[in-house]
């Protein structure tokens, strides 16, 4: 039997959800035992090349890219995880949430103390996504099975999860791994 | 700071004695004056009743006739219940913005008109109705909103509108009013033909604890809704320690679809001030205060002087009626604009010139209420009741009604319905022979009890009105066939999230996100799960609230959830493709869209 | 009257004295009731509503309910669970939390609750409301986006400061803490040493300078979960 694939991506995060996956240390080649790795930027895979098991998001949604991905992630995997707290409620992207965008743009790209943008141009090229109206937390695009709180979960939050997934056990994190921070 | 505004706050404290119990009358001239309560005035009124400034911003923040923000001279608030809505206060809110220029919530250019929504005002069975400043005007429609327009940019003087005059004593020349009382159903109690005084004669000649018997013998229950024995809260008043006490008659009459107080206040104002009156006799209490809701202003002038009548015939004041010292009067507290204030620690709160937070209990009015003397809150329509008892004795008045519900009930009737209005019925009538009286027989739900009583369909229509099977505190609203239930209780939630204290978690919070599960559904993003949700954020936000307000909002979410589940499931569809059917990419990227001035290429239109 | 009221909290008896309240009571005897709003030394009010238990049947706030003889008190049940985790979420998704970089955070008691409650995410959505930060104090700082609206710094500045600084203004979802001062915290006399700089349960009222100063697996609640003190002197 094949071992069953597991995917990854960083939308609107730092990727210090994904360091924390590698942080699981020796016990990456358990996993490895495990499950193979597919789209991911762990192995640089980047299209899926079919069905997944596990499909770990790190990140909210906060342009029309991640949206993208995050959909075709929910179409090639049969449980989808938000990891960490960007995923779950949007994180620090998020606070931008109750600012209009134009003002977030104009702060970011004109008159931010630290700006220095003599064209006075708001980046706009095809290849840029566009921003949306507020970052949205993974659970509020698509449907999120399990949420993985943390910024960034513990390398034994990640573990435990995914054994449990992957062996069929219930998700049922001790007092010491639910932590928002 | 102007030299006029802080001249005009001194003469205004000094009239309430400087005194910060009074807060809610002070803020209200310096509104009414100003047309706000400024930063300043604020300062200076904490100044002259010798508190913080933030105590007075948090009075003058917590009810909606007051504003720090100015406000137009001219006040109108349109009535946005479901009722109104109903009746097509909708196009009429259109009528007043196009006539003004304005939307709501904003003041006109020149700064002499304010448009705003109000709740409920207790006009459902003329509605749509709107208040000009303190005057209403009725049965509206976009001719009669030119009309009005017109008119009021005359003069900008509400008391001069030009309308015709209601019935009865709405066409006294205090009162001058185009309301009419809609008294269609006349019982053997309050409407019939009754002795002046002779309750309180009979009171005189018998001892505190005898009439407190004869109240209890009569078996009278609040009318305000809780229905709680009037005999019994007497006792407990008339029992509590202490010297000072006080009788409060509850005229806040905020719940959605309720007007027959409005009506008591018009027209039974002197048997209600004799019911107080005896009420004072009974607990032991000299001094008694009707709390008015601000929506029925238009009524105090009126109210004044039917308590100075009463005075000047010594049926208020010292030695009453020649009985050796038994001294009573009445105050009026006007409130200003907040359905809590109905619930009764929350009165009391408001009363002493506090926000209308309600307190926690125990220890309960009875015990400390008023200033922490005891205190029997009473309804209108329960103190009215009063006189009847002690005129015509105890058991006469349970001769009709219900066994476990003596007497008549006001019931105020509203809705799809021929005939809206006040009717007075023996309790354990029937939902269905009430429909018949009313002319709504095509009825399919019926809200007995307003938003916070509960829902019901034809399924229930055998069933009986009183305290032990529907209880209702008046409210009957009709549905006809063609409305849609989920939709009326979706407003009846904006209707709560709006009037929340906020004092408590699941009320404040709660509330907000059953209404927003219910605009998810109303706009075809329901699914199946989300009535589970429904149901059990209701129950909590029952069951964890602080006051009746939150133990009870969710009611028209749980009522119709369980007798119009059909009108949900048809509206509700299970997602099978994995995407949040709330998600609308076309809405997330329309504003990136427009500031870079093209379109998404990822989500091609 | 007796001295001593006799009633059971889910089942095991419990003594206290007249005028307690339930959940002094309980305290005594080493039973958790979680809460938030209450705080030793301030009058307890009512307004987060965790507390709720079951008394002969009725839900009420162990708060402020007082104990009487022969009551019935359920807690620990799986019902109020659920109802307790519901009113944790309402809180997180009504105003802005982000622990991630909250000074408070391994010490809120926000957060800790829901710790202890086992949730991993608020089920409601998140709502973002607009909230402000008052930072013009020399050594204060009010962050409204962490606000609870317990009430605990109102009580304290008006019953034990004397001062009055803080007051909520506005009604329902729109309440807040206000300061008594025309705009800022700095226009009034509040001290980083009064009383109410010292009871916020969340991130709301911090000290400025303060910053992350207890390590990471060291701060109160990130081994052991709030009550456990409570509960270790359970009799
Ligand atoms: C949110 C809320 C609003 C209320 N509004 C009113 C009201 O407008 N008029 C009223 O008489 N009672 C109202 N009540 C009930 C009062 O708290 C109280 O029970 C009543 O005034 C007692 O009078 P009664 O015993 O004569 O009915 C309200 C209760 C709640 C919880
Ligand atoms: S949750 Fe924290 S670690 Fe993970 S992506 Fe967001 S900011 Fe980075
Ligand atoms: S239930 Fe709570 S928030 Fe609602 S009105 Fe009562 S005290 Fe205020
Ligand atoms: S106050 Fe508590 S719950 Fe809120 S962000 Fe800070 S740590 Fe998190
Ligand atoms: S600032 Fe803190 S103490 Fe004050 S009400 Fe908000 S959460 Fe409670
Ligand atoms: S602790 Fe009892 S209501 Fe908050």
């Amino acid at each position: 039997m094949s071992k069953p694939k597991v995917a990854t991506a960083s939308l609107a995060g730092c990727f210090g959800c994904h360091m924390s996956v590698l942080d699981i240390d020796e016990r990456i080649l358990k996993l490895i035992e495990l499950v193979d790795f597919d789209k991911s930027p762990v192995d640089d895979i980047k299209e899926f090349t079919g069905r997944c098991a596990v499909g770990l998001i790190e990140g909210g949604c906060a342009n029309e890219e991640n949206v993208r991905v995050l959909q075709d992630f929910r179409r090639h995997c049969d449980v989808l995880i938000s990891v960490g707290d960007c995923a779950t409620m949007g994180g620090i992207p998020a606070m931008r949430n109750n600012i209009p965008l134009k003002e977030c743009l104009d702060e970011a790209y004109l008159n931010g103390p630290t700006v220095y943008n003599p064209s006075g141009i708001i980046p706009n090229d095809k290849e840029i996504p566009l921003c949306l109206d507020k970052v949205y937390p993974c659970h509020e695009v698509v449907k999120i099975d399990y949420h993985m709180p943390g910024c960034p979960p513990s390398a034994d939050t990640i573990w435990q999860t995914l054994v449990a997934l992957l062996t069929n056990k219930p998700v049922d994190l001790p007092y010491e791994l639910i932590k928002y921070d | 700071m102007s030299v006029n505004l802080t001249s005009a706050i001194k003469e205004i404290c000094k009239f309430c004695g400087n005194d910060r119990t009074r807060m809610m009358d002070i803020v209200r001239a310096v509104q009414q004056q100003f047309g706000q309560v400024s930063d300043e005035a604020m300062n200076y009124i904490a100044k002259c009743v010798n508190c913080h400034r933030v105590e007075v911003e948090s009075v003058v923040s917590f009810y909606v006739f007051l504003s720090k923000k100015q406000k137009g001279g001219v006040v109108i608030r349109l009535c946005n219940d479901v009722v109104d809505k109903m009746s097509g206060s909708e196009v009429v809110a259109e009528a007043f913005e196009k006539e003004l220029g304005i939307k709501f919530g904003q003041t006109t250019p020149d700064g002499k008109i304010t448009l705003e929504y109000a709740p409920c005002i207790g006009m459902c069975d003329q509605s749509p109705a709107a208040l000009f400043n303190d005057e209403i005007i009725t049965y509206l429609s976009t001719d009669k909103v030119k009309e009005v327009v017109a008119d009021i940019k005359k003069h900008y003087d509400p008391s001069k509108l030009k309308h015709r005059l209601g019935d009865g004593h709405n066409a006294d020349e205090l009162v001058h009013s185009c309301v009419h009382n809609n008294i269609r159903n006349k019982g053997r109690v309050i409407f019939a033909e009754f002795k002046p005084e002779a309750g309180l004669k009979n009171a005189l000649a018998m001892s505190s604890v005898e009439v407190i018997n004869e109240v209890k013998n009569a078996r009278l229950r609040g009318r305000g809704g809780a229905g709680f024995p009037t005999g019994m809260k007497w006792q407990f008043t008339r029992g509590a320690a202490g010297e000072k006490k006080y009788i409060i008659c509850n005229a806040d009459e905020g719940e959605p679809g309720t007007f027959k107080d409005r009506v008591l206040l018009t027209e039974r104002a002197d048997m209600l001030f004799e019911g107080m009156t005896i009420g004072g006799y009974a607990i032991g209490a000299d001094e008694g205060i009707l709390y008015l809701r601000g929506e029925y202003a238009y009524l105090r002038k009126f109210l004044e002087k039917v308590l100075a009548d009463r005075r000047s015939r010594n049926l208020l004041g010292k030695d009453i009626l020649g009985k050796k010292g038994f001294n009573f009067d009445v105050r009026i507290q006007m409130g200003a604009g907040a359905y809590i204030c109905g619930e009764e620690t929350s009165l009391i709160s408001s009363c002493e010139g506090l926000r209308g937070d309600p307190k926690t209990r125990p220890p309960f009015p009875a015990q400390k209420g008023y200033l922490g003397k005891p205190t029997s809150v009473n309804n209108v329509e329960t103190l009215c009741c009063v006189p009847r008892v002690l005129e015509m004795g105890a058991a006469w008045f349970v001769e009709v009604g219900s066994a476990g519900s003596p007497s008549t009930k006001l019931l105020s009737v509203s809705g799809d319905c021929k005939q809206p209005g006040v009717y007075e019925i023996p309790f354990g009538v029937k939902v269905s022979e009430l429909l018949k009286m009313v002319g709504a027989e095509d009825a399919q739900a019926l809200l007995i009890g307003g938003p916070s009583g509960q829902i019901v369909g034809s399924a229930d229509f055998q069933r009986t009105i009183c305290y032990d099977d529907l209880a209702t505190g008046g409210a009957v609203v009709v549905f006809g066939p063609e409305r849609d239930m989920v939709a009326v209780a979706a407003d009846y939630m904006e209707f709560f999230v709006e009037e929340s204290c906020g004092y408590c978690t699941p009320c404040r919070a709660g509330n907000v996100l059953l209404k927003k599960y219910l605009d998810k559904i109303l706009t075809g993003c329901g699914e199946p799960e989300d009535l589970d949700i429904l149901q059990k954020l209701g129950e909590s936000v029952k069951i964890t609230s602080r006051c009746g307000l939150g133990q009870t909002s969710p009611n028209p979410v749980l009522t119709t959830l369980k007798n119009f589940r059909k009108s949900y499931e048809t509206k509700v569809k299970k997602t099978t493709n994995g995407m949040q059917p709330t998600f609308d990419i076309r809405k997330a990227v329309k504003g990136a869209e427009t500031i870079a001035k093209r379109d998404s290429v990822i989500f091609v239109k | 009257m007796s001295d001593q009221i006799t009633f059971t909290i889910d089942g095991v008896e419990v003594k206290g004295k007249p005028g307690q309240t339930i959940l002094e009571a309980a305290d005594a005897a080493g039973i958790y009731i979680p809460r938030l709003c209450f705080m030793k030394d301030l009058i307890p009010h009512g307004s987060c509503r965790v507390c709720t238990v079951f008394i002969n049947g009725r839900p009420q706030a162990a708060c402020t309910q007082p104990i009487t003889e022969g009551a019935i008190v359920e807690n620990d049940t799986a019902e109020l669970k659920e109802h307790r985790k519901n009113i944790i979420d309402m809180l997180f998704v009504e105003g802005n939390h982000f622990c991630m970089f909250c000074e408070k955070s391994g010490n809120c008691e926000l957060q800790a609750m829901a710790y202890r409650l086992g949730i991993s995410a608020p089920k409601y959505p998140y709502l973002f409301p607009k909230r402000d930060v008052d930072a013009t104090h020399p050594d204060i700082l009010i962050d409204r986006n962490r606000c609870i609206l317990c009430g605990r710094c109102v009580e304290a500045s008006r019953d034990v400061d004397k001062k009055t600084i803080f007051e909520f203004v506005g009604r329902g979802a729109d309440k807040k803490v206000a300061v008594n001062a025309n705009a800022d915290l700095k226009d009034t006399d509040f001290k980083a040493t009064d009383k109410a700089a010292d009871v916020c349960p969340v991130g709301c009222i911090i000290k400025k300078r303060v910053g992350f100063a207890i390590p990471v697996g060291q701060r109160k609640y990130d081994t052991k979960p709030i009550g456990s003190d409570i509960e270790a002197g359970k009799k």
